[in-house]
């Protein structure tokens, strides 16, 4: 149960004159439960492609995937997406961008908004829910993108890179923030990052991606959200020698295939 | 000098141009290198009140005669005159009247029929394919060229007047809600459809409101080509309208009418758009936000 991705490739096929790309061959993933799945690599390794997959925005070239046993044919709730930016609707403030995914549901006003302003109060926007998005930090319009997908309870959370477009210390507490409305929710999340201290500190499961083709090229299990979530100070648990010693591991074969392509 | 690592750098005489070289540093509260920054009403009332300066100055000392350019002082007593006495038996509210209601009625159409197909050229490939070809084709066509085939097809009555207006306002609008259309980012579509949206509900609640702003500019410039095209429409077998009053008045060479109407004209179109920029500034304040 949950998602399993079985076998899945996607082959671009060739342009001009070119020959076609291997996006992704032959990925076996599995999200189930309550797991953190980080999906890390350098630019081009197929992370995007992958979420696209899960998404249902592409379907695959062969192999497939599926949810609770059924195929995904195509994008739908229980997939929410949050994005890095330029996702949310201006013209509606907080309270109905958070709302929107209940709204397309057809719940009616007042049962979404009462739903929305729990999710808004869980991602401490309570102040701002009169507010318009553009008129808002960028920390805060992506805790308005992640509130508003879970109003959309999706089996699996999907991060495309959602605190990359953030500075360094907006983004360590936004980290805390995600790791603790996961354990709130207990969701599965897919999340996908450039970081590699990001993808060590917030997964319970790791996969490192290679590019040509795109491949999971290292699986790793992950303790460090759950100390942190045990009650370890954030940067103590990402200054512990644990934690930089596989950091220097996963940086070293992220180099490595950098080198390769280079 | 010669140890100097730069020997040929000598401090440049200043000179009247220096400001095209380099910007002063800017106060706080703006942002340096701004194209175009700066407020512009004090100049554009200067700009407007040396027009009349000059106007009043040649006509005043004679250098130019009042058959060819009246005073300002005589184009204000004509409209004086003609708003109390009328024109050609019409008062100038009728004739504004008449005019605005050709202009507005065909504006108002043109969007009716112009945003949906422009919307709809924007989403379906297949519309677009077929209504490309016939909007590009007579797009650049001056209205003038075919108010001839306008009147041998729908008559001299109101039909071939509004539908002339029509078509010079319809293709701005199409063409702007059609490109409007790509206006929505692909993130907030994606968001949209991972939240269970079906097809038409992305199209309702995200690609048209992001649409908007450039709906309401290219409405804007339509109704500014409904303007232009008045005079023509009126070219023909009208009696009362501000392009009939202006065109008989020519004939009769009434030039300080002529000018009057033509500063009617500009002041209902100028009118309008600062309506609509209001209406801009109400509906889509987010415009160039996000």
């Amino acid at each position: 149960m949950g998602l399993n991705i079985k076998k899945a490739s996607v082959i671009y096929p060739s342009a001009d004159g070119r020959p076609p790309v291997d996006a992704l061959r032959e990925i076996d993933l599995d999200i189930m439960g309550d797991d953190f799945v980080v999906a890390l690599g350098a630019s081009g390794c197929g992370k995007s492609t992958l979420l696209s997959l899960i998404a249902g925005f592409l379907s695959p070239s062969s192999g497939e995937i599926l949810l609770d046993g059924a195929r995904v044919q195509g994008p739908g709730a229980d997939r929410a997406v949050v994005f890095q930016k330029h996702a949310l609707l201006p013209w509606l403030n907080v309270l109905d961008n958070v709302a929107f995914g209940l709204k397309l549901q057809g719940v009616g006003q007042d049962a979404r908004y009462q739903i929305a302003r729990g999710f808004i109060k869980l991602l401490g926007l309570g102040e701002f829910e009169r507010s318009r998005v553009y008129q808002l930090s960028g920390g805060m319009q992506q805790r308005v993108g992640i509130a508003r997908a879970l109003t959309c309870d999706p089996k699996v959370l999907l991060m495309d890179e959602p605190l990359g477009a953030l500075d360094a210390l907006t983004r360590e507490k936004a980290q805390e923030l995600i790791l603790n409305i996961w354990s709130k929710t207990a969701k599965s999340v897919f999340f996908i990052t450039h970081s590699v201290e990001e993808a060590l500190f917030m997964g319970t499961k790791l996969i490192v991606m290679s590019p040509r083709p795109g491949r999971i090229a290292h699986r790793f299990d992950l303790p460090f959200s759950r100390q942190f979530l045990g009650g370890a100070p954030a940067r103590q648990v990402k200054a512990s020698r644990e934690f930089i010693g596989l950091r220097e591991e996963i940086l070293k074969i992220i180099f490595s295939d950098e080198e390769a392509t280079v | 000098m010669t140890d100097h690592p730069y020997p040929n750098t000598q401090p440049r005489k200043k000179g009247m141009f220096d400001f095209l070289l380099k910007a002063q540093a800017t106060k706080p509260g703006e942002t340096y290198g701004v194209p175009g920054q700066g407020d512009t009403l004090l100049l554009s009332l200067t700009s407007i009140a040396g027009i009349i300066f000059v106007w009043w100055l040649v006509t005043a000392m004679g250098w130019v005669k009042p058959l060819f350019l009246p005073s300002p002082g005589a184009v204000l007593r004509k409209f004086a005159d003609v708003w109390t006495n009328g024109f050609t038996n019409t008062s100038l509210m009728e004739h504004a009247g008449v005019s605005a209601a050709r202009v507005f009625g065909a504006f108002i159409l043109a969007c009716m029929v112009g945003i949906p197909l422009g919307l709809a050229m924007g989403m379906s490939p297949f519309v677009r394919g077929v209504f490309d070809p016939p909007l590009e084709f007579y797009r650049p066509i001056p209205p003038l060229a075919y108010l001839p085939l306008m009147i041998i097809w729908f008559g001299i009555g109101e039909t071939s007047k509004v539908l002339l207006i029509f078509l010079s306002v319809l293709a701005p609008v199409a063409l702007g809600a059609r490109s409007g259309v790509k206006s929505a980012a692909i993130e907030q579509i994606h968001a949209a459809y991972s939240f269970g949206a079906s097809r038409w509900q992305v199209m309702r609640h995200v690609i048209l409101p992001s649409a908007l702003p450039e709906i309401l500019t290219a409405m804007r410039i339509g109704i500014g080509f409904g303007w232009t095209t008045l005079v023509a429409a009126e070219m023909v077998a009208a009696t009362k309208g501000l392009g009939y009053m202006v065109l008989t008045a020519s004939q009769f060479l009434q030039t300080s009418t002529v000018i009057m109407g033509i500063i009617v004209i500009a002041a209902i179109a100028y009118g309008f758009d600062l309506l609509m920029r209001f209406v801009e500034r109400k509906v889509v304040p987010w415009k160039g936000r996000m």
